[in-house]
């Protein structure tokens, strides 16, 4: 559990968030400090333990492959940043070098 | 009309189905009990003044017509991370400040069938990540008990519209405390029900394993019967637990006869200061007077419970939060390629906790660290849960502090771990899913403060055990009365 590693531009490109020189100096000192915090758990004997992943009983869900109402297309599209006809527009993908 | 909003749920339902008042009049009185207070407290992002008196003279219609509703016409805020249809829902955040809900939560529609009148949605922590609301993008709430004091969080304008009788009951959303402490520092009781007692379909998740909806009331009963008209099974969301639900406002005690209570040895008061010592010792011999037995427990992990819930929740915000990315809905800011429109959205739509947390969570997620981290994380929280379990085989509930402090000033924990330390009683509940509720204990003078503050008494019950939980409150609260017993900064509404 080190946080020596901490390569806080990297991670940002990982989460998709551009961030300034400033958050990157600031975020770094404040995610290795909490990183420093966690390693307590370096003294826990976990090795026996199983993993919990949520607390209460938990099933697999599924549903008959039926057509049923959802929400109104135009309702949800009118929330999109960008539309076009019945689409979600967003920059050129395919095709770009 | 002011006598309305002063009263319990139960009571405004009561005139309301009796037709000795309207809903449209309770609703007309908080109507103008939030323009009076507003400006001082902040509690709203938005206020549904044409939504409420149309919801209003449809409940007095169906009431006219012979029906009947266990909420008639109570005043309801809604935590703003949940969609009601035809609503700003923001999330506390830029990312989602126009953004309007297509359809209504779950839990929120249990609400309106029940009766209740969303009045507002509520301010809270952007995506509900603090403790102080403090990190909300777009606007600030002040405690209604000291105005130069935070309301607490995320739930914080919940938390401070009702206590400022700006609704009777407020929804929140509690990840690792943030139903109880702002309930603790507004006066309020605060209950988080078992995780997947309530549906969480149309809450915006934050940490998926952890997230669970609850009532933000002025007293235990109102806390109940909004319980009660939520609790239950929801096709719509796979972590919805379908069990039987025992209804818990008609089973509230009066005394604590036969109730083990425990007593956490690891949660050391003597080191909140004398004051606050001293008001969670008398919480303890009310308790024993009302007849519960009062039991040491130990929970040997607890100490470990906020590094495994600050590893857990960044993890699961990181993976919920991708789906913020300036395609589908909120925030866009454009780029010359999708890597970069997704970029610049996310930084220009979170703030900084967010983003922190996002990083925190991806990293502990990313490629050579998720071992180390994110399952050794899951693990301890094995742990913790185990060791409640042990405990519970010798008391039926366990008595802790909800918070180490009451309301801090703000701006006054500048560096984010002291803020997470705010929920260092509450995480471990929340890890190991258990119901638990904060009830008003008593009062401190905050040093350098000049005004009262109070307390909270957290409990905690085992699984599915609300019934117990909420009926041991009741009787606590019965006997106490602590939350009336000094007055608001803002001016007092007649009771």
């Amino acid at each position: 559990m080190s946080s020596e590693n901490l390569d806080i531009a990297y991670v940002a490109k990982l989460a998709r968030i551009a961030l300034t020189d400033d958050e990157v100096a600031r975020f770094g000192a404040q995610l290795g400090d909490l990183l420093g915090h966690v390693a307590t758990l370096a003294d826990l004997d976990l090795d026996s333990i199983p993993a919990t992943a949520q607390v209460v009983e938990s099933r697999n869900v599924t549903r008959e492959d039926l057509e049923r109402p959802s929400l109104d297309r135009e309702v949800v599209l009118s929330g999109a940043p960008q539309r076009q006809g019945a689409f979600v527009r967003v920059p050129r993908i395919i095709g770009q070098a | 009309m002011s006598s309305n909003i002063s009263s319990g749920a139960k009571e405004i339902a009561r005139a309301v189905n009796a037709r000795e008042c309207s809903a449209r009049e309770v609703v007309e009185a908080t109507l103008a009990r939030i323009a009076s207070v507003e400006p001082q407290v902040g509690a709203y992002l938005s206020v549904l003044e044409r939504e409420a008196r149309d919801g209003a003279d449809a409940l007095d219609a169906r009431i006219a017509s012979g029906e009947r509703f266990p909420l008639a016409g109570v005043p309801l805020a809604v935590k703003d991370n949940m969609a009601l249809e035809g609503t700003v829902t923001t999330c506390g955040s830029k990312m989602l400040e126009r953004w309007v809900a297509p359809y209504t939560a779950s839990a929120v529609r249990s609400m309106l069938a029940a009766g209740a009148i969303p009045v507002g949605k509520a301010n809270m922590d952007e995506f509900a990540m603090g403790s102080s609301c403090e990190n909300s993008a777009l606007g600030v709430t002040r405690n209604p008990y000291d105005l130069e004091r935070v309301p607490g969080g995320s739930s914080g304008g919940s938390a401070a519209s009702v206590a400022a009788y700006e609704a009777t009951i407020g929804l929140g959303s509690d990840t690792g405390g943030s139903i109880r402490e702002p309930a603790a520092f507004c006066n309020l009781v605060g209950f988080k029900p078992t995780y997947g007692r309530i549906s969480r379909y149309g809450l915006i998740a934050f940490a998926s394993s952890l997230d669970q909806i609850g009532p933000l009331t002025r007293n235990v009963e109102d806390a109940a019967l909004a319980y009660d008209a939520m609790a239950g099974f929801d096709p719509m969301d796979a972590t919805s637990v379908d069990r039987a639900v025992e209804p818990t406002a008609n089973a509230l005690r009066e005394d604590l006869q036969g109730v083990r209570i425990g007593v956490v040895k690891q949660f050391d008061t003597h080191k909140l200061g004398n004051d606050i010592d001293d008001v969670y010792d008398r919480a303890l011999h009310d308790l024993e007077a009302l007849g519960a037995e009062i039991v040491e427990v130990e929970l040997p992990t607890a100490d470990y419970g906020l590094a495994t819930y600050y590893l857990i929740a960044p993890a699961e915000c990181s993976s919920n939060l991708a789906r913020f990315d300036g395609v589908r809905y909120g925030l866009r800011v454009d780029g010359n390629d999708v890597a970069e429109m997704n970029e610049r959205s996310r930084a220009a739509g979170f703030g900084p906790e967010v983003k922190r947390r996002i990083l925190i969570g991806t990293y502990a997620l990313s490629s050579g660290y998720y071992d180390a981290y994110y399952v050794r994380a899951q693990k301890a929280r094995t742990l913790v849960a185990r060791d409640f379990a042990k405990a519970f085989e010798s008391c039926d509930l366990i008595a802790a502090p909800a918070t180490s402090s009451p309301a801090f000033r703000f701006k006054s924990k500048s560096d984010p771990y002291s803020m997470y330390l705010m929920d260092y009683y509450t995480i471990p509940m929340s890890l190991a899913g258990l119901p638990a509720l904060s009830v008003p204990c008593g009062w401190v003078t905050p040093e350098g403060g000049e005004r009262a503050m109070p307390l909270g008494l957290q409990l905690t019950a085992p699984l599915f055990a609300e019934r117990a939980l909420l009926s041991a409150a009741h009787a606590y609260e019965r006997a106490t009365m602590h939350a009336s017993k000094h007055p608001m900064q803002i001016a007092e509404v007649t009771r």
